[in-house]
């Protein structure tokens, strides 16, 4: 591997200065990452570890009743401690990749990288989670703006990120084989106030909130409500894993799947 | 260069390393640990899987001064110091769960964090636990029985598809 600097701040204070430096970059559980600077497909002359920040580890509730989890908080810790709060993002959780990655990757590195097959986009834009980071909050709306893109600056850091915690949710992940990521995913989340659903994996805009099943599954939380539905294959992944025909069709199958499950 | 201090299978370590080095290439190049395999170095085959702090982790995916401090355990860290074999080892051994054994490493070391954490799995629960540990030889079965016999269960009659 080629050289860089390696920085280990114990602060987010610490961390946000570190990653001042034009060309440093985050490290998250570094599980996306350390493979990409193997490929050189990313070259940052700076790593700025975020595994010895305590402050961004761990999974609580604050006075609102939002499941707090912090940015730095393995897959394998949410699966674990998020299972009786929330249950459908445990589950989620307990899903990506294999013991070994949900061992070290991160919610934080997963958000930050959008990955437009991986399954944490989606239960944070149905659940409306806020991303809160060293500098300001974003909700899930305005985060996810497109493949591997988000609102966040350069060096900027997921602190914790916010879920309000629905009634009822439930992701169907249909796997890859290959990479373990989602073929096609969906996340359904029913609150109060409405139902949302959000699809990653499908969409060359990344992940996305299907809106037409919302106010479907809003006005009756049932399979049966999904009747009719389709998505249009226009604007979906198309690769030798699939069609565009194919992934919109999953998205229909897959979100009657959740609400059945979910109900 | 900077300093590393961690304990590898009971013993306190130290060594000189860079940022990049990573914690497959200290035990493996720095210590002599050569039973930790690579095999894809890009955390899908799992033959480099070793315990930090207990967890099963990539080797080849974590720099080795995210290890500082911590407890890492490796394959030479199964056997008791008079070379008995660990359980999971012998089930191995009994059920011919390798063939050229590249992945074997990574292999014990998944099974015992999951016996560790489920002592009595089902076939499909080590097949799922097993998921990010490749093999190109065995077609699975053996390995599945190895672990069953590990966890002193004995493998279902259906269970060959
Ligand atoms: C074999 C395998 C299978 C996988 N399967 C799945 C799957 O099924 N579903 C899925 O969703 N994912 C999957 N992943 C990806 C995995 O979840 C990664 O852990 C995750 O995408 C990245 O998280 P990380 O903590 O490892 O981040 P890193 O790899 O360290 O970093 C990724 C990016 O995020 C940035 N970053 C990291 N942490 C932060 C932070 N706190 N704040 C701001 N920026 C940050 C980094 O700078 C980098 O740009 C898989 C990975 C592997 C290797
Ligand atoms: S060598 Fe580490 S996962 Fe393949
Ligand atoms: S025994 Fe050869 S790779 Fe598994």
């Amino acid at each position: 591997m080629y050289d860089f600097e390696f920085e280990r701040p114990a602060t987010i204070a610490d961390a946000v200065a570190a990653l001042g430096d034009e060309d440093a970059q985050a490290l998250g559980g570094g599980q996306t990452l350390i493979p990409t600077l193997k490929q050189r497909l990313a070259m940052p002359g700076k790593l700025v570890s975020l595994t010895a920040i305590r402050e961004i580890r761990g999974v609580c509730e604050d006075d609102e009743g939002h499941l707090c989890i912090g940015g730095g908080t393995t897959h394998a810790v949410v699966a674990r401690e998020a299972a009786d709060r929330f249950p459908g993002l445990a589950s989620l959780a307990a899903r990506i990749g294999d013991p070994a990655v949900r061992n070290r990757g991160t919610i934080g590195g997963s958000l930050a990288n959008n990955d437009p097959s991986a399954c944490y986009p989606a239960a944070a834009l149905a659940a409306n989670a806020t991303v809160v980071t060293d500098r300001r909050t974003i909700v899930a709306d305005d985060y996810f703006q497109g493949m591997f893109t988000t609102a966040l600056d350069d060096g900027e850091i997921i602190a914790e990120v916010r879920f309000p915690v629905p009634e009822a949710s439930n992701y169907q992940k249909f796997i890859q084989p290959a990479s373990r990521f989602a073929l096609v995913g969906v996340f359904v989340a029913k609150f109060a106030d409405g139902v949302r659903v959000a699809v990653t994996g499908a969409s060359e805009s990344g992940v996305f909130r299907w809106s037409k099943a919302e106010a479907a599954l809003s006005r009756n939380f049932t399979p049966d409500a999904l009747s009719g539905l389709t998505v249009p294959a226009d604007g979906m992944i198309g690769d030798l894993h699939g069609s565009p025909e194919y992934r919109a069709h999953l998205i229909g199958v897959l979100t009657k799947r959740a609400v059945s499950a979910a109900t | 260069m900077t300093q590393v201090s961690m304990t590898v299978n009971g013993q306190s370590v130290s060594g000189e390393i860079e940022g990049r080095t990573l914690l497959v290439e200290f035990l493996r190049e720095g210590l002599g640990l050569t039973g930790t395999h690579v095999g894809c170095d890009t955390s899908q085959c799992g033959a480099c899987v070793v315990h930090i702090d207990g967890a099963p982790v990539k080797a080849c995916s974590i720099f080795a001064a995210e290890a500082d401090g911590a407890e890492v355990t490796t394959i030479e860290g199964m056997a008791a110091p008079d070379g008995t074999l660990s359980p999971v080892q012998q089930g191995f051994r009994d059920h011919h769960g390798l063939q050229c054994g590249f992945c074997t490493p990574g292999m014990v070391m998944t099974a015992t964090a999951l016996l560790k954490e489920n002592p009595k799995p089902t076939v499909t629960e080590v097949r799922e636990y097993l998921e990010g540990n490749i093999c190109r030889c065995t077609g699975y079965h053996n390995i599945v029985k190895a672990v069953l016999a590990a966890s002193g269960q004995e493998m279902p009659a259906v269970a060959a598809e």
